[in-house]
């Protein structure tokens, strides 16, 4: 690696006021051909072709981007991580993603800041605290780490949790998972940039995809606003706006675009030092580096492509995270914003071929992505070098919705998205 | 966060209407005849519009009438609204 960041490098650079670091990644006009085009600069898009370019070879691919590089959902979420889902295709899926994620640093030389610290998802009648016994029982099945603890070990992990049982939703219990944690979003994008950029592709800003060319039942290549792309493998992680390239392709997704909202607070002193999450109340709860409490909210029922929502899904949230940590009464709220989510009926993602030859979409990801880039990567760059699906994301193609084998996560109860 | 106007109640705040999705998906004639790839472009494949979107509402916490309306999605503005069994207006 040319640039590698080390503790010399950083020696090196302080002695000229860290003013001569190199950029790290390029800004490459679009050559006329590529043998793969990811549409989507995101965490998802950017790893895809990081692995693409890592372990298949394809070193000549771009990534395109409308925006600026992890200027979406990838900045938008609320950055956990954690794989104790219950279904044995999620919990494959995601916990192939956490595996990666432990040493991601590491491989990319580049720090996602990633922080096991481990997190809880409360349960606050007796149907929570069965589902979540069920859900802990599924996943040690599945070697994925998972404990249940009751409403004293919940509160000795987390001492500012409210456990009073007179409360609307009192803490019953629920799970933890310590290899769960968060990471810093903005890292990953960059360092998936940075270790893609290295190996050769083309990481294009500003590029709006208006077209996607095709010849009957193969594709041809884009239209972009910087001109025409040839390529005979288009790879779609456009997130929210998936349905509008599908449209560009004359294909229809099982998908409904939904603004999610998140808001952090003035950054204050530790307090919390775990990722609580309550999905009966839904709300969500951890705590950045910079000492913001970073707060997750629901979605609107409604579709809109707009990045804002309804303030009283705001309202609901923080009712909950008021009853939940009284402690929290007198903060106040520094940012608040909305981020478009695709969500499949049975809220769990697409990795998928599709009846157009070299088209291949991994949308779907609804409320919980993040937690999946690096997998989700991996696995769609193995099914666009391939032209088949991962063992890992087989049983996340497109035509689970004719054959009618989902996997129901939405169904799943007591699982947060 | 929008106003809709309830044609039966008037303008109420967004939160009192339940969303329901995207309108005028018509339901099979004959269910029985219908192939694997029918059915689940009937209940799964939207159009997902982003843009002028024809839609369901119903009015939840009110007069719990479903109505139809016209809303571009890219900026939740609202063009129209009209009674289910009524012409779609034209955008």
């Amino acid at each position: 690696m040319k640039n590698k960041y080390s503790i010399f490098s950083l020696i090196k650079n302080a002695f000229s006021h860290h003013e001569n670091w190199g950029m790290a990644w390029k800004d490459p006009a679009p050559k006329k051909e590529y043998d793969a085009v990811i549409i989507g600069g995101g965490g998802h898009g950017l790893a895809t072709a990081y692995y693409l370019a890592k372990k298949h070879d394809m070193k000549n691919i771009a990534v395109v981007e409308k925006g600026w590089i992890g200027g979406g959902n990838t900045g938008r979420n609320t950055t956990i991580i954690r794989s104790n889902y219950l279904w044995d295709a999620s919990a494959g899926l995601y916990d192939h993603a956490l595996k990666i994620w432990e040493g991601l640093s590491q491989e990319l030389n580049y720090n996602v800041m990633f922080s096991q610290r481990g997190v809880i998802n409360l349960a606050h009648n007796l149907q929570d605290v069965r589902d979540l016994k069920r859900r802990t029982h599924a996943n040690r099945l599945n070697g994925i780490d998972a404990v249940y603890l009751n409403t004293q070990e919940i509160k000795k992990f987390c001492p500012i949790i409210n456990t009073s049982q007179d409360i609307r939703y009192p803490v019953l219990g629920g799970t933890l998972q310590r290899r769960a944690g968060t990471a810093r979003h903005d890292a990953v994008a960059w360092g998936y940039a940075r270790g893609a950029d290295e190996m050769g592709v083309d990481i294009i800003q500003n590029c709006e995809v208006k077209g996607i060319k095709r010849n009957e039942d193969t594709v041809e290549g884009i239209e972009t606003t910087k001109g025409f792309i040839k390529t005979k493998k288009i790879g779609v992680v456009a997130a929210g706006h998936s349905s509008v390239i599908a449209n560009m392709a004359g294909l229809r997704l099982p998908l409904e675009s939904k603004p999610l909202q998140a808001l952090v607070s003035e950054p204050v002193k530790p307090v919390i030092d775990t990722v609580v999450m309550s999905n009966a109340v839904h709300a969500y709860v951890s705590q950045s580096d910079k000492g913001e409490l970073v707060i997750g909210a629901g979605t609107d029922d409604y579709i809109s492509y707009s990045q804002k929502g309804s303030h009283d899904i705001v309202e609901g949230t923080l009712n909950a995270i008021l009853e939940l940590y009284p402690i929290f009464s007198r903060m106040r709220m520094l940012r608040q914003w909305g981020g478009i989510v695709d969500i499949c009926p049975d809220a769990s993602p697409i990795i998928s071929k599709t009846s157009i030859k070299g088209l291949y979409f991994n949308c779907g990801w609804g409320t919980g992505g993040f937690k999946a880039t690096p997998g989700s990567g991996d696995l769609f760059a193995h099914t666009i070098a391939n032209d088949e699906p991962h063992k890992l994301n087989a049983a996340f193609n497109i035509n689970r919705f004719v054959s009618g084998d989902l996997v129901d996560e939405h169904g799943a109860a007591a699982v947060a998205h | 966060m929008f106003v809709i106007n309830c044609p039966y109640c008037g303008e109420r705040e967004q939160s009192e209407f339940k969303a329901g999705g995207e309108a005028h998906i018509i339901r099979p004639k004959q269910p029985t005849e219908l192939s694997d790839d029918e059915w689940a472009e009937y209940l799964f494949m939207r159009k997902n519009i982003k843009g002028v979107q024809f839609e369901r509402w119903n009015h939840a916490h009110g007069c719990r009438k479903w109505f139809n309306v016209v809303r571009d999605t890219s900026n939740d503005a609202i063009k129209a609204v009209y009674k289910m069994g009524e012409k779609p207006p034209t955008y």
